[in-house]
């Protein structure tokens, strides 16, 4: 690694968070309702959205009116955009005469999108119209944010409230999201990645000649709008197939520090914003600094992986344009943020940096994780951890004063269970059904790290992918569906539980008894708590595919 | 008991605890526990296969061997729960001894006849009286006797039961030792205090606690998270054979995986956590404590106020005489000795505390005064004192010596000297009570009576607030007087003049806080607070309403005991815990013992060993041995911990910080190392053996 290496990701740290307080305080502000500096300018937007919607800013959702309204707009999200695929042979804005998406396709697309996933089994230009980019992708990139964020808000209030079952308001957290804090930031994002040569532009596709004198295709589109959105978002689909590695979306040194630096910004934010709705900023920054750590091993695992191992050959496939660094970077952010959207093919990368980014898929997406939903996820560790050394001090354990008994538990648990029951009965019929294994590019260990890598980054709605594996087969697309839907709603649903069940307890005050949460040994804890529940469920799966495999490319045997 | 009777005892309850781990191997049994009951499946399907291959003519000592362990720690893990019950009967049986048949003497309208107390029912009406064993709880309607309650509550003091307030309550099987009593039975056959007691204790309606329930939620969880990992790992070790194009069914076999799942799962604290249950339970009922359900023993862990009564708990009982102050003119000796004459024949605690005062400060022997000599005036509530008139040979008042209340004893003297004023105000001041003693006409002095705080008591408080507990005294004195005596016993708060309402009042307000409240109480005016408190502990002296409205009976009717009860509820918890963590904390050890053993050939060279091989870091003997080793670990860990199990943890008087970081060490951090040693030796041991290839 040359200094300019060190000096980027240095850069990348103290930007993070150094700026997560500000973004993070601003938020909660937002979801809290108070005066913010773009009220005068933008109050009129929520306003209007109200009352073109009749919502009724005032009212208050307990967690099974939160959770009706939260299931019954993803549903229609979901059904617009597997309609919209259809039937977008029939639509305007198709300048490519692009023709109607197949059943499992739109199905697996709408599946991902709604669930932030945004797994992409198509190729963008070669499948999905402007219009449907436009008004099916770009709007749930949106949406599917705000969702994560506004479940988030909800067992947060769930965790503040003294005694009282209202959570909030969906369509006030969502509209509030969208309206001062994704749209805004996407607007600056778009065009400053319009400026650093991102294409945004409805005009057709370009035909042109080569300098050999054959004629290319070059795709075009509204580019700058979707990707400033999709690395805002967590989203992680990109316009094109090969994501953030096509120059068109990712054209310079500078775009793509932009990129990097916007997937984990929202995220790493919103952890603030919970120390702030809790007005426990320590105990916020505690969280922040777990997740940091965590980061920042599995950064360091991977370029030592990366760098140090003499095998000639290791970096083939990789971005040269971008290079090493930047793309184990990005891999290690766009895995732990549940983002999903990449600057180069992680199946290139070496088995162990490989390795790391599918454990950071594994551990649940909750190192920083999605917008929101790395939020919800991470707490759903933190009561379990709470649960487990809770009892060494002698008390039932508590949790910000609130109990944590066997509802909290039973949804913890159901959370944790869901995603990894998924991912492992999803891979462990791809490893013997023959349809699924002649999608595979490679055999041996790597072929089972493609599988679990897709059943991985499915269930815990990354979406990006190993490569090497075709998935646009009805097999994969319905089964991954199927673990998307899963991994999104088998932990929203108990985290909207717990939130309601913890909203009606009292608050219990700390005393010399309580099990701190804001001190280092906590902290370690749930360090602890978090890698030993991924390794225990996943590590015979893990040892049989990128472990191996690095072990054997150790020995000199690459596959 | 005698030791030697003790430890036969002993050995019966263990020779019985053995039989029952056999006969709890009933499926319906076993269901109970999901942990347990994979174990349990797994055995069975592992034993299925060792018959089926001996069927096909191939005898598997490794199967078998697999299979035997695994039945081993179903069996361990009944043993251990069978262990606890077993204690906990033969806690209830030494109860029950004390219940022996015995007849009552039945009234039916003034007649008396003899019936054995079994018939008795609920309001009929008996008679007691010297010698008697009471036949069945009742309320006294008639006398006052002294009853031996040491049956139940191994306290040898006879105590005074009477009609009408707070010791109104008898239990059956104590006995009268003066006296007569006419008694209204408040139970029927069978539904007796005690009996219900015991028949919880035995475990029949045992029911599992909150939190028990919660944490058996986490551990089936894992249990289906370890399932799966098992199960597809299956298919996973398909794929890896076919792509190194090796063969692994000779090693990948059902009973293989079969252990490696019951290694995973948290057999451990699967298996010993009904058995931590119960033992808690038990170390309330060793220390005299019958707790209604195991919920309120839990409940006791969280407690982080207590209320405490001032009498009994803080202070011992009575005011004790402190200090002789004189007016000026007159010797402290002198005073001390005249304060000692006027309380010779004051049998109340507070005179005879002023004869010691006297003697042990300036050796004042108290003198035999005889009848002609003196004539003593005994205190009566009209005049607020009493004393002594010496009388000379006719038998006339030569002297009249008056202790009394301060204003009692100044409308007898006139206004007491500037000084002494000051005195008796800085005595009020500290919550002593000032006593006056007059000679003649004259004031000459006071005596400071004290409460007296019980030694250790302060250091205990202290302990308490580390351990993030508040305590709360509760008196009827006034504010002045509370504030004192709450300050000397470093108490956190206290309710001055308090009534049942103004601690009912304090319990919800607590509540409304957050706070979980403990408190004691005997009354029948306590009933309400007892029914509102979060853990409420009734003494056994108490009213049969209060013992019905608390959810603990301390059989000593010691108030202390409070604090040592959050100690075993805490206990417990941590017991729990800790087993928990030590459980989880030993799967590394079994994946590094039990992958490798699998996995060690895949991809590998020629001659060579794979590359998951770097994984068998315990260097075990061979795959064989190294499965078997982990299996053997994870059943005797079980037998190893009962004793754990059953006396809880180490408990010290901590904060949370201090507690969880030792629990840590030892249960962590030993549980990740323990077993690395553990499965070496015992592979060590296999190959020495020659069990295994």
């Amino acid at each position: 690694m040359k200094t300019a290496d060190y000096l980027q990701l240095i850069l990348y740290g103290l930007l993070l968070i150094s700026l997560a307080p500000f973004l993070g305080t601003y938020m909660a502000r937002v979801f809290q309702g108070k005066k913010i500096f773009l009220s005068p300018i933008l109050g009129w937007m929520e306003e209007l959205l109200y009352k073109l919607s009749g919502i009724n800013k005032d009212e208050e959702m307990d967690w099974k009116d939160y959770t009706k309204a939260v299931i019954c707009f993803n549903l229609l999200g979901f059904v617009f955009l597997f309609v919209l695929q259809l039937v977008q042979k029939y639509l305007p804005l198709n300048p490519a005469n692009l023709a109607n998406v197949t059943w499992d396709c739109a199905f697996n697309t709408a599946a991902s999108f709604m669930t932030n996933t945004n797994w992409q089994s198509y190729a963008g230009e070669t499948t999905m119209s402007y219009l449907t980019q436009m008004l099916g992708l770009t709007v749930q990139n949106f949406l599917s944010a705000a969702t994560g964020i506004s479940v988030f808000l909800a067992l947060t209030r769930g965790l503040i409230s003294k005694s009282q079952s209202s959570l909030g308001n969906f369509w006030v957290d969502m509209v509030r999201g969208l309206v001062y804090i994704l749209i805004p930031l996407s607007i600056l994002l778009a065009v400053a990645l319009n400026a650093q040569g991102v294409v945004q532009t409805l005009s057709p596709y370009n035909n042109v000649t080569t300098l050999q004198g054959g004629t290319q295709t070059i795709p075009l589109g509204p580019a700058a709008s979707q990707i400033a959105i999709k690395q805002l978002g967590t989203n992680g689909g990109g316009f094109f197939n090969a994501n953030s590695a096509h120059p068109f979306e990712n054209p310079t040194p500078f775009a793509n520090f932009l990129e990097m630096f916007a997937l984990l910004l929202i995220p790493a934010s919103l952890v603030y914003t919970f120390g702030v709705m809790i007005g426990n900023r320590k105990h916020g920054w505690l969280l922040f600094s777990v997740m940091f750590v965590i980061f920042a091993i599995g950064l360091g695992l991977s370029l030592w992986s990366e760098y140090s191992i003499p095998i000639t050959g290791i970096h083939e496939g990789q971005e040269t344009r971008l290079g090493t660094t930047n793309s184990v970077l990005w891999a290690m952010a766009t895995t732990c943020a549940s983002n999903g959207s990449v600057n180069a093919m992680h199946s290139s990368l070496t088995p162990l940096a490989g390795g790391v980014a599918l454990f950071n898929i594994m551990l649940g997406e909750i190192v920083f994780g999605g917008v929101g939903s790395g939020m919800y996820g991470m707490l759903h560790m933190v009561l379990l951890t709470v649960f487990l050394a809770g009892l060494m001090v002698g008390r039932t354990p508590e949790y910000l004063g609130k109990k944590i008994e066997r509802k909290e538990v039973q949804m913890v648990i159901l959370s944790i269970l869901l995603p990894g029951a998924a991912i492992l009965i999803g891979a462990a019929i791809a490893c013997v059904y023959p349809v699924a294994l002649s999608s595979l590019s490679s055999k041996g260990p790597h072929g089972l790290s493609e599988i679990l890598y897709a059943f991985t980054s499915a269930s815990q709605n990354n979406g990006s992918a190993f490569a090497g594996l075709n998935a646009n087969t009805v097999f994969y697309n319905v089964m991954l569906g199927i673990c998307m839907i899963i991994g999104r709603f088998g932990v929203i649903i108990p985290a909207m539980i717990i939130a309601g069940s913890l909203a009606v307890k009292r608050i219990a005050p700390a005393s010399a008894g309580t099990f701190t949460t804001d001190d280092f040994l906590f902290a370690s804890l749930l360090v602890g708590v978090i890698i030993i529940v991924g390794v225990l469920t996943f590590f015979p799966a893990f040892s049989l595919g990128p472990l191996i495999e690095h072990l054997l490319m150790l020995q000199g045997r690459v596959f | 008991m005698s030791k030697k009777a003790e430890t036969a005892n002993n050995n019966q309850i263990v020779l019985a605890a053995v039989k029952d781990a056999f006969l709890k191997l009933h499926p319906k049994e076993e269901m109970r526990n999901p942990v347990m009951f994979v174990t349990f499946v797994g055995s069975l399907v592992t034993t299925a296969f060792f018959f089926w291959h001996l069927a096909k003519g191939t005898f598997s000592l490794f199967e078998l061997l697999i299979g035997i362990w695994l039945w081993f720690t179903v069996l361990f893990a009944n043993f251990a729960e069978a262990l606890a019950e077993g204690r906990g009967k033969a806690q209830a049986e030494s109860l029950k001894k004390s219940r022996k048949e015995v007849f009552a003497r039945f009234l039916d309208h003034g007649r008396e006849t003899k019936i054995p107390a079994s018939q008795l029912k609920k309001a009929d009406v008996v008679i007691c009286e010297t010698g008697d064993t009471i036949p069945a709880d009742g309320e006294v309607v008639e006398g006052v006797a002294s009853v031996d309650e040491s049956a139940i509550t191994g306290e040898s003091a006879p105590v005074i039961r009477e009609s009408g307030g707070d010791r109104s309550a008898v239990t059956g099987g104590t006995r009268v030792i003066s006296d007569k009593i006419i008694i209204k039975i408040t139970s029927d056959p069978g539904g007796n205090f005690i009996d219900r007691m015991i028949s919880l204790i035995e475990g029949a309606k045992r029911q599992r606690t909150p939190n028990e329930i919660a944490l058996s939620i986490v551990l089936s969880g894992m249990t289906i998270i370890f399932l799966l990992a098992v199960v597809t790992l299956k298919f996973f070790a398909d794929y890896s054979g076919q792509a190194a194009g090796q063969d692994l069914s000779s090693i990948v076999t059902v009973p293989v995986l079969v252990a490696l799942l019951v290694c995973l799962i948290p057999t451990t604290i699967g298996g010993l956590l009904s058995a931590i249950g119960i033992a808690g339970m038990d170390r309330l009922i060793r220390r005299h404590v019958i707790a209604k359900s195991g919920r309120a023993v839990e409940a006791a862990g969280d407690i982080d106020v207590l209320l405490l009564d001032k009498t009994g708990t803080i202070t011992i009982g009575n005011r004790m005489a402190s200090e002789f102050i004189p007016v000026p003119g007159i010797d402290e000796k002198a005073f001390a000795e005249v304060a000692q004459l006027s309380s010779l024949s004051d049998e109340t605690p507070e005179g005879r505390s002023i004869v010691v005062l006297a003697k042990d400060k300036f050796d004042l022997r108290a003198k035999a005064l005889q009848p002609h000599e003196a004539k003593f005036i005994p205190f009566s509530a009209n005049t607020q004192m009493s004393g002594v008139d010496l009388l000379d040979g006719a038998g006339n008042v030569m002297r009249m010596i008056r202790k009394g209340a301060v204003e009692a004893i100044s409308k007898l003297t006139g206004k007491f000297p500037e000084k002494l004023e000051t005195e008796i105000k800085r005595i009020s001041a500290s919550g002593g009570t000032p006593l006056a003693v007059s000679d003649g006409s004259k004031v000459i002095g006071v005596i400071h009576l004290k409460d007296i705080v019980k030694g250790g008591i302060k250091e205990r408080f202290k302990e308490l607030r580390v351990m993030g507990i508040k305590t709360v005294m509760i008196t009827g004195d006034n504010p002045l007087t509370a504030a004192a005596i709450a300050a000397e016993a470093g108490v956190d708060d206290f309710i001055a003049q308090a009534t049942p309402e103004s601690k009912m009042d304090r319990i919800k307000e607590e509540q409304a806080g957050g706070h979980l409240v403990a408190m004691t109480g005997d009354g029948t005016n306590d009933a309400p607070a007892l029914a509102q408190s979060d853990v409420g502990v009734t003494m056994n002296t108490g009213t049969q309403a209060a013992r019905e409205a608390g959810n603990m009976v301390d059989l000593e009717s010691n108030p202390t005991k409070l604090i040592e009860i959050v100690e075993i509820g805490k206990q417990l918890l941590m017991t729990r815990g800790a087993l928990t963590t030590f459980s989880i904390a030993n799967d590394v050890a079994k994946y590094f013992a039990i992958l490798p053993a699998m996995f060690g050939m895949l991809y590998a060279g020629q001659g060579a060993q794979g590359p998951l091989s770097v994984l068998n870091i315990m260097q075990l003997h061979s795959p064989q041995s190294a499965i078997l080793s982990a299996v053997i670990f994870n059943a005797i860990i079980i037998v190893i911990l009962i004793p754990l199990a059953l006396r809880g943890v180490a408990y010290h008087s901590q904060s949370a910080k201090a507690l969880l970081r030792r629990n840590l060490q030892i249960y962590g951090l030993g549980g990740l190392v323990a077993p690395f040693i553990g499965i070496k030796l015992i592979d060590l041991l296999l190959v020495f053996l020659g069990v295994v290839r």
